[in-house]
């Protein structure tokens, strides 16, 4: 990724990388024709792990499905080798690996609410002895799993013959006339044998020849998802996002009004470290809408907020961090105010990409790259919905206007991606010259509605106070095909591979893969 | 199989449960190890018990912690010192499971394993563990690793002392934080076992790797080593190498790592020698007095008093006092309440001038503090003051601040202020507490909270074991007694159990004369949860009066109630009559 002045010179030497030919590579939970949509299938939140080799997807009913890479063998090697393996000639392909329930609708008897069981966030924790660890959050309550695979064990030789202990009782009557109660031996009340032995404290020298231990053998492995912790009672609204610090050691979760950072090893106490909420609530006038830590920074987390703006704040001035020390914001263009201003100013996602240099924002018309050292607006802005501008009426009219459309951005910085409606996501090219901006269907022919849009994108100057930068700006009215628009097939929520060019996303229930 | 011998049948039982389908039945044979070792006997313990427990470690945490535990203690049950090392394979896997209390646990069993091997045992079998986890996989094994090497760096031959402490000085820079971390959790430990030559050039490397770790995670628990590392090196070394580093922590950008130098600084200034304290320390902790950050002011206002114990009285005036001035008006309550809970204990160090000139005006007016928890603080440490000045000087702000206190609203703060009470009449006197705290002491007992009842009750018995039954019998049982005749039941309840707490201290004849006959009036309360406290404190009576007494007028009375229409009165009633004959038989 290349944002400063400086290294535009070096980039236009080499060029722009050329545009990505996708391919469509899977689909998990394809819709057949006709069939109907169940609610609690929708996918709400999907997640690449840090290498790529797992994949994890969350649900309307609260279930977690995690998918492993299978271009990669697992047996045989270590971890480090299989890693510099080359498996580059090969696009990654998954296979579901298993499932979970991870939430339960619950009712807050309090306020009477419900509580939906929904998967809004899930994020990866660090993998340890094989064992994979995750965190997933529905509106009020994070939870952290670890999922592991368990040898299915059988147990032979044991000492006390149980079927006939159970059913026959001449074993007790001969053994232990004096004390009937002897026959719970192995689910009664046990106490009464280690007050028997503690008396009896002189064993054979040698050891007792007659007594064995259980011979385990093990036939097959299953895999096994338990919840370690459950961090609850700390948000008074809903759960908006859960990220991990580069510590290891803790998290944030955000909701409308407040960040808390919790320590995953203790579930019963985390720390409030923003709190926008004002003493009167009529005076609410921003609430946050999604917030991040930094990759490599420990101190330093993202927030963004209904008002367009993206605030940075370092946690080591203060142990309260209401007061910013970054604020990342665009001046309002003169003249444009109209009553939607606000509400698609709207940010819903932000993203640091792997060098933390820059933070990728989703609005609801626009994606916007901003560089964290330029607090005066930000670097390219890329024009999704700049088409549904007339419509913005309707879209308000049917709520659509309040959809929460996710973005990523590809491994190398170079590029970006977000969803939008008839099952479409667009891909753009961030890299300094790239023109690239393409549209690509849900589907299992991806690129059929494929448009290029040839018209070279403005590069922002510095000076300049309006920043907009029409890339990929459609003939208002239709989308990018002409073909009608049609709100309710959303494409909300997508992630590309940390290391390779893969995305994955979710069309209703079905998860889709692409390559290039 | 039903073959086992007779005795040994409950052994066998606890074998199998071993792998119960029933975790607590597990965790109940895993806490009987040692049982199940002494029936099969050393030899095959090591050769048949210590191997299963090796492999079947994928249980669950709660087993595997006991399982680390009870190991710790397991060489007796292998044969001895000489067969230890048997124990090292299943402790070692378990240094590698996530959770962390498990690997705690496994690597504290290992290090009092490895501190009663013999020394070519340890290097026979310890240090090879040692090195195998801390080339570990996963960053699990690593950082048990770190929590070993002490314990096998003494005895090792120098070759591998070489080699350790390479492997130990990779370990702080391991690429996982949370090893770094370990790293630097275990590096005072493991500096004290280093040769004096080592410690300067290897050991202080690393130390100055942590310091420098972009996490501040991993710097503030370098803050940690300071100290201990402080503690090892000469006095000369110390302030070449850790002053400059504590004085620059004291300044980082991390309010964290501050905050930690605040708690640590201290315990440095013995190490460094009064000197570097006077031109580096002080003006260090100064600053952190003032730090923008509340949380750091308050861990350095809750280590004044220990800070100027180690500094002459001038240093003390003439530095620290200004900033403990500041303090005692800092914007954060909490910083105040902090203060608020030492500053006692400065009188001493700065003696009876100073403390009247200087301290007093600050205890006044932290007696005065908004908020309760930091006028609390001051009443609850009055004795140490009251050495060094005497109490006449702050009795004129105290009155009104305990007054205050015992009418706040919150019924917390009024108990907490109640359990001073005695503290409060033992160090002002009885004068004092007849003219102005006795009312209160009585108003407690109508509060509306019970728990306040029910301490007001405890305190009156603290107040007539500490002045004794003579002034107790003007000053609170007339007060008490008088009550009695409250028209809403809980509050004469109250009085009962005054009255049943009061008995013991007063003696027999008070108890007769006074007592007694408010108690037998209460017996004809038109309530019945009244008429059953009456017998239950008519119980606690008869130990402490005569049997005649016992005889003339309990019995009679509890006899009437064993007739009343209320089944839980009769009950207690009959309860307290058993517990008369009883006293009879024996």
């Amino acid at each position: 990724m290349n944002g400063g002045d400086g290294e535009e010179v070096d980039s236009a030497a080499l060029g722009p990388p050329a545009p990505l030919e996708w391919k469509f590579s899977q689909v998990f939970g394809e819709r057949t024709a006709g069939e109907e949509v169940q609610e609690v299938d929708i996918i709400s939140a999907i997640e690449f792990d840090k290498t790529g080799d797992h994949l994890a997807t969350g649900d309307r009913g609260g279930r977690v499905v995690l998918f492993e890479r299978t271009d990669v063998k697992e047996h045989g090697g270590n971890r480090r080798d299989l890693e510099m393996m080359d498996y580059a000639t090969r696009h990654p392909e998954f296979r579901y690996k298993t499932e979970f329930q991870s939430h339960e609708p619950e009712f807050d008897y309090l306020k009477s609410l419900e509580i939906e069981e929904k998967i809004n966030k899930i994020r990866w924790c660090q993998a340890a002895n094989g064992a994979l660890f995750l965190l997933s959050t529905n509106d009020k309550t994070i939870k952290f799993w670890k999922v592991q695979e368990k040898k299915i064990k059988k147990i032979s030789e044991m000492n006390v013959d149980q079927p006939k202990l159970a059913g026959n009782t001449s074993v007790a009557s001969t053994s232990f006339s004096s004390n009937p109660k002897l026959h719970l031996a192995n689910g009664g009340s046990p106490d009464r044998f280690y007050n028997y032995m503690s008396n009896d404290s002189s064993f054979p020298p040698g050891g007792s020849l007659s007594l064995r231990l259980p011979v385990v053998t093990c036939s097959e492995t299953s895999l096994v998802a338990r919840c370690r912790r459950v961090y609850a009672h700390a948000h008074d609204y809903h759960i908006n996002s859960i990220s991990n610090n580069s510590d290891g050691e803790t998290f944030i979760s955000a909701d409308d009004l407040r960040i808390n950072l919790w320590n995953l090893e203790i579930s019963n106490q985390s720390f409030n470290i923003v709190d926008v909420k004002p003493t009167n609530m009529e005076d609410l006038t921003e609430v946050i809408t999604s917030a991040e830590f930094h990759p490599s920074h420990c101190n330093m987390l993202a927030y963004s907020s209904s008002k367009g703006s993206i605030r940075l704040i370092d946690l080591r001035q203060s142990a309260l961090c209401d007061s910013h020390s970054k604020l990342l914001e665009e001046q309002e263009a003169p003249g444009s105010r109209s009553f939607f201003t606000e509400i698609i100013a709207s940010i819903s996602d932000i993203k640091f990409a792997k060098d933390g240099r820059y933070i990728l924002s989703r609005d609801y018309m626009t994606l916007k790259l901003w560089d964290i050292n330029m607090d005066a607006g930000p670097v390219t802005t890329f024009q999704v919905h700049e088409h549904l501008r007339p419509k913005l009426c309707d879209l308000y009219e049917n709520d659509s206007i309040f959809d929460k459309f996710e973005c990523c951005l590809s491994g190398d910085g170079h590029r970006v991606a977000t969803g939008s409606y008839n099952n479409l996501f667009r891909v753009f090219g961030c890299a300094s010259g790239s023109t690239e901006a393409t549209s690509l269907e849900a589907s299992k022919n991806p690129m059929r509605r494929q448009v290029q849009n040839p018209s070279r994108p403005s590069r922002s100057l510095s000076s300049s106070i309006t920043r907009v930068v029409r890339r990929g700006a459609e003939s208002p009215g239709v989308d990018s095909n002409g073909n009608s628009f049609d709100s309710t097939t959303k494409l909300l929520h997508l992630a590309w591979h940390p290391s390779e060019n893969s995305i994955a996303c979710a069309a209703a229930n079905s998860l889709y893969m692409y390559y290039a | 199989m039903s073959t086992v011998d007779e005795p040994l049948y409950p052994i066998a039982v606890l074998i199998d449960e071993l792998k119960n389908d029933d975790i607590q039945l597990r965790l109940n044979s895993i806490r009987r190890l040692s049982t199940i070792a002494r029936a099969l006997g050393e030899e095959r313990t090591r050769k048949e018990l210590i191997p299963f427990l090796s492999e079947n470690n994928d249980d669950d945490d709660e087993v595997l912690l006991a399982m680390a535990e009870e190991l710790g203690v397991f060489i007796p049950y292998v044969g001895g010192v000489e067969h230890a090392h048997v124990l090292l394979p299943p402790l070692e896997t378990l240094c590698t499971v996530e959770e962390t209390c498990v690997r705690d646990k496994a690597v504290e069993s290992l290090c009092r394993i490895g501190s009663q091997m013999r020394e070519s045992d340890l290097v026979d079998w310890f240090i090879p563990l040692v090195k195998r986890l801390a080339a570990g996989e996963w960053f699990t094994a690593r950082v048990s690793a770190c929590g070993l090497f002490h314990i096998a760096y003494p005895s090792a031959p120098d070759m591998f002392k070489t080699e350790l402490r390479s492997i130990y000085s990779q370990l702080c820079q391991d690429d996982m934080p949370m090893v770094r971390r370990a790293a630097a959790t275990n590096l005072g430990k493991f500096a004290a076992t280093v040769e004096a030559a080592h410690l300067k050039t290897d050991i202080m490397s690393m130390f100055e790797d942590l310091t420098q770790d972009d996490q501040d995670s991993v710097r503030l628990l370098a803050v940690e080593s300071c100290a201990a590392l402080g503690k090892l090196l000469e006095p000369q070394d110390c302030v070449a190498h850790i002053l400059p580093v504590i004085v620059s922590f004291s300044q980082d950008k991390s309010w964290r790592v501050r905050y930690m130098v605040a708690n640590q600084l201290y315990e440095l200034c013995e190490a460094v020698g009064p000197e570097p304290t006077r031109t580096d320390l002080v003006p260090a902790y100064v600053r952190l007095l003032r730090d923008n950050e509340a949380e750091v002011r308050i861990a350095a206002a809750g280590k004044v008093t220990k800070f100027c114990r180690i500094l002459s009285p001038e240093l003390a005036i003439q530095h620290i006092l200004p900033c403990v001035k500041e303090l005692s008006s800092d914007s954060s309550q909490h910083v105040r309440s902090a203060l608020a809970s030492v500053i006692m204990g400065m009188a001493p160090v700065l003696g009876k001038d100073a403390t009247i000139e200087q301290l007093l005006p600050i205890f006044l007016s932290l007696l005065k503090d908004e908020f309760p928890d930091v006028r609390l603080n001051i009443i609850s440490k009055l004795d140490q003051v009251n050495q060094v000045i005497g109490i006449d000087l702050l009795s004129q702000s105290l009155l009104p601040a305990i007054v205050e206190l015992a009418e706040d609203r919150h019924w917390r703060v009024r108990l907490a202020i109640i359990e001073y009470i005695p503290l409060l009449a033992s160090q002002l006197g009885v004068g004092f507490f007849d003219d102005k705290l006795g009312a209160l002491c009585m108003q407690w007992l109508e509060d509306k909270v019970h728990s306040i009842r029910d301490a007001a009750a405890n305190n009156l018995k603290r107040l007539a074991e500490e002045f004794g039954p003579e002034w107790s019998i003007q000053h609170i049982v007339p007060q008490v007694l008088d009550k009695i005749t409250n028209p809403h039941y809980l509050y004469r309840m109250t009085i009962l159990h005054a009255v049943s707490l009061l008995a013991p201290v007063m003696g027999s004849e008070i108890t007769c004369s006074t007592l007694l006959p408010v108690i037998v009036t209460a017996s004809k309360d038109k309530v019945p949860n009244i008429k059953f406290n009456v017998a239950k404190v008519l119980q606690s009576t008869i130990p402490i009066v005569d049997q005649s007494v016992v005889e003339k007028t309990i019995r009679p009375c509890l006899i009437d109630l064993a007739e009343d229409p209320d089944v839980d009165v009769r009950f207690f009633a009959n309860q307290a009559l058993q517990s008369i004959d009883h006293m009879m038989s024996s």
